[in-house]
């Protein structure tokens, strides 16, 4: 079968997959439906959802369209997701593969170095990050990678080592090929199966920050995204709950999404570890 | 010993759809006579596993039984509810695998496995099945029984694992003793002890044995009854020596005439110049040491000298841990020897550096062990054929002409570069790996137990054509094998390895009739079927 079919009978992941598109096609067309854009005040504040034509979603402290803040702040959880996820695998993947390629010191030096980021906090070192470099979201996109590739690092480690010792490794080396060569040709393709899985959970994982960082008031002043709403709100939470709940609906639905997405990949990527029956 | 133990009458076990066929066994019947060892023979993916399986009800999700039947002490144990089932497991029906290191739990003590065994079925006190558990440990020839049973399965052999395995299956005196390959991952002494204490267990308890196994050697040695099977099908059934002896369907006929027979080649006459020397070499494996622990020493290759002469095959036979594999792999300076010298066309190839070797490497080629690892599952054959003779700066162009010349002489055809090595057969893959070994034009090949994973008949044909190159291409092979009656067939001369040592080498008709060394004819003897032959050729 298929790697497509696989993937594709597997009901989770198809939901997950329509989801992701859906809000990929809002962030996307967001300037189309919503000219505007979401900093503008288009009525009087604490409008309820559904009741005044043409604000579906109401509007929030400052009188601002709640329908075009979603859709504005899917743009930047997307984008932070995605490009901090590049970024960590761009920094993991190396480190890890030469660790578990090479061995002895470099394994050791590769690793302290990888364990000196696991002893901190990933959220504290992420918002000292923010804090010292200015909220924007580039600034925040790296400190998001810069805490999020220490387990890109020991997968691919690990991947790396158990793939060596197979014999086509030890055929590449009685070919004469160089051992650069026999890492990047011959092994690193045989591990990326477990590193797309990961990179997707780790989508997830970015947005949680991102929104998290944005709450506190450390995202980026100039990009609406769906923490900044949730934080805004906060104070007026008792009486205007649909102001935290609808951006925290939406962070739900995209992390769910994207989890049902890798979990679907894993099954599809590995058969024989699926936990359905082989049938 | 007509009392049938166990009846299977019709029985089809359905596979799931999108396999290679409807049903991995498709309407057979036979019985085990109570006292009698029924053989299950055939190749891989004939369906002789998954009757066994079917029979323990341990058959694999997304596979079952659609129809038939298998009486068994008046039951029909295909129709009983789980919790019969589990019951009648080990008590009256027992398995033993082919796998004696996973089939045992690994954090848990011998002694305590066997005892589980009477404990699942609340049988005895804790202090009468320690009793029994010891006396089964002796029963089964394993030394030292009260020490055994506090050891772990890691602390023993492989042998003594699968006897450890035994003594669990005979806990409850079964009727039925089911035996999946009990013997393939062992060598060929210690196969030879299991299929005699098999037998001797026999004698004594008087149970049936249902022996699943591929290798005709073995059923010549201990079968009452074989059954052949082909594709789920029965193609075959008799008493052995019909069978072995006036095989009536040409499939067996088959079989047989593709099992090694030890019928010797003619002795040719070599070239004098050699093309692999090697001198004293030595590789000593250092293994834990600490503090306060001495460091363990094991000489896997010891101060051993050996040449092998332009157009010869030299087998190397050996059991595991002789040092074969070590001195094969430092041949092609897989690993680097600790002492001595490697010389191919006059060079050291154990003394180069990194860089020189590279350059050097295409001297040596290596044909490896399994078929299936051996191959990157993301790299096109064709990939996998040139990567070496690129890196050696020979045109992209005529690496690939003659990779796909290559394949024509391996006999799969020029179409086959395209495609991914999970497109082909065990057998079909170590043919690409014949081709990508020769692609490098090498002096040497070192074949590494290269049709050891396969089934006889592929086994044959790769034979064949490793003999066919030979006198085409005036190839020389080192031949590594634990199998003698595979090195007879292919080799010009054999060595003999135990225990890091060259204990003898010599042709090929010198070691067979008349070995000079009492190790060389232990593992003559232990050859499963060595008495049964059909051209009597063998018989030292």
């Amino acid at each position: 079968m298929t790697l497509w079919k696989r993937f594709s009978s597997n009901t989770g992941a198809m939901i997950g997959v329509i989801i992701l598109l859906l809000v990929i096609a809002i962030a996307l067309l967001a300037p189309v439906i919503f000219p505007k854009g979401p900093w503008q005040m288009v009525q009087r504040p604490f409008l309820a959802p559904f009741s005044t034509d043409g604000l579906p979603l109401g509007t929030d402290t400052l009188g601002r369209n709640v329908a075009a803040q979603l859709a504005y702040g899917a743009r930047v959880s997307l984008l932070v997701g995605l490009v901090s996820t590049v970024v960590a695998l761009l920094i993991g993947v190396p480190l890890g593969a030469v660790a578990g390629f090479y061995g002895s010191w470099v394994d050791e030096g590769a690793m302290r170095f990888t364990e000196f980021f696991q002893t901190i906090p990933n959220f504290a070192l992420a918002i000292v990050l923010v804090a010292i470099l200015e909220p924007t979201l580039t600034s925040i996109t790296l400190a998001i990678a810069i805490v999020s590739w220490p387990p890109v690092a020991r997968l691919v480690r690990a991947e790396v080592m158990s793939v060596r010792k197979r014999e086509f490794v030890d055929a590449a080396r009685v070919a004469g090929l160089t051992r650069r060569r026999i890492l990047v040709a011959q092994v690193l393709p045989n591990t990326v199966s477990p590193i797309i899985v990961m990179a997707s959970l780790m989508v997830a994982t970015a947005i949680l920050l991102e929104s998290s960082l944005s709450f506190l008031g450390l995202g980026d002043p100039n990009a609406m995204s769906w923490g900044y709403m949730i934080g805004a709100a906060r104070t007026v939470i008792r009486q205007h709950w649909w102001l935290s709940f609808l951006p925290g609906i939406a962070i739900v639905i995209t992390v769910l999404a994207l989890n049902l997405i890798g979990e679907g990949l894993n099954d599809a990527l590995n058969p024989h570890l699926s936990r359905k029956a082989r049938a | 010993m007509t009392d049938p133990a166990l009846d299977i009458r019709d029985l089809t076990i359905a596979l799931p759809a999108g396999a290679d066929r409807d049903n991995a066994v498709a309407d057979i019947t036979f019985s085990v006579a109570t006292g009698e060892i029924l053989c299950v023979v055939g190749e891989s993916g004939s369906g002789k596993s998954m009757t066994a399986n079917a029979l323990m009800g341990l058959l694999p999700p997304g596979v079952g039984v659609r129809s038939g039947q298998a009486m068994f002490g008046g039951r029909d144990i295909l129709a009983l509810p789980e919790a019969e089932k589990q019951k009648m497991r080990g008590e009256s029906i027992a398995m033993i695998f082919q796998e004696p290191m996973t089939a045992l739990n690994p954090l848990m003590r011998i002694g305590e496995q066997i005892t589980e065994v009477f404990a699942a079925h609340d049988l005895l006190n804790p202090a009468e099945r320690r009793a029994r558990a010891l006396e089964l440990v002796r029963e089964v020839g394993l030394p030292d029984p009260d020490k055994i049973i506090r050891a772990y399965p890691f602390q023993l052999s492989g042998g003594q694992r699968q006897r450890a395995m035994i003594a669990m299956a005979l806990a409850l005196e079964p009727k039925l003793l089911i035996a999946d390959e009990p013997t393939t991952a062992l060598d060929v002494t210690t196969q030879a002890q299991i299929l005699k204490l098999i037998l001797d267990l026999r004698a004594k308890h008087g149970m049936a044995v249902m022996f699943i196994t591929h290798d005709f050697g073995v059923v010549a040695e201990i079968a009452d009854q074989v059954i052949v099977m082909r594709e789920g099908q029965i193609v075959e059934r008799g008493a052995a020596a019909r069978v072995l002896g006036a095989p009536e369907h040409p499939y067996t006929r088959r079989l047989l005439d593709a099992i090694p027979t030890g019928r010797l080649p003619e002795a040719r006459t070599l070239a004098e110049v050699p093309a692999l020397e090697i001198k004293d070499l030595r590789k000593v494996y250092r293994t834990g040491g600490g503090l306060f622990r001495p460091v363990r020493e094991v000489r896997a290759v010891d101060d051993v000298s050996l040449t092998v002469a332009r157009g010869e095959v030299l087998g190397l036979v050996g059991e595991s841990g002789s040092g074969k594999s070590t001195l094969g792999r430092a041949a092609v300076r897989l690993i680097t020897p600790d002492a001595g010298q490697v010389l191919v066309g006059g060079t050291d190839i154990a003394a180069l550096s990194e860089d020189e070797l590279r350059k050097e490497r295409h001297k040596v080629q290596m044909v490896f062990q399994d078929p299936y690892a051996s191959l990157n599952p993301r790299q096109r054959i064709m990939g996998a054929i040139t990567d070496g003779p690129i890196a050696r700066g020979i045109p992209r162009a005529r690496a690939e002409a003659k990779a796909r010349e290559l394949l024509e002489i391996v006999g799969l055809g020029a179409d086959a570069a395209t495609r991914y090595p999970h497109e082909f057969s065990g057998g079909q893959r170590q043919r690409i790996g014949i081709a990508r070994a020769l692609a490098m034009e090498p002096e040497l090949i070192v074949a590494d137990e290269a049709v050891s994973a396969l089934d006889v008949s592929i086994q044959a044909q790769v034979l064949d054509l490793l003999r066919d190159l030979r006198s085409r291409l005036d190839l020389s092979i080192l031949f590594i094998t634990h199998d003698l009656r595979v090195a007879a067939q292919l080799c010009d001369r054999i060595a003999v390895m135990q225990k890091g040592k060259l204990v003898e080498i010599g042709t090929v008709h010198q070691i067979f009739r008349s070995p000079q060394q009492a190790y060389t004819r232990q593992l003559l003897a232990a050859v499963p079927g060595a008495e049964w032959n059909r051209d009597g050729a063998v018989t030292a």
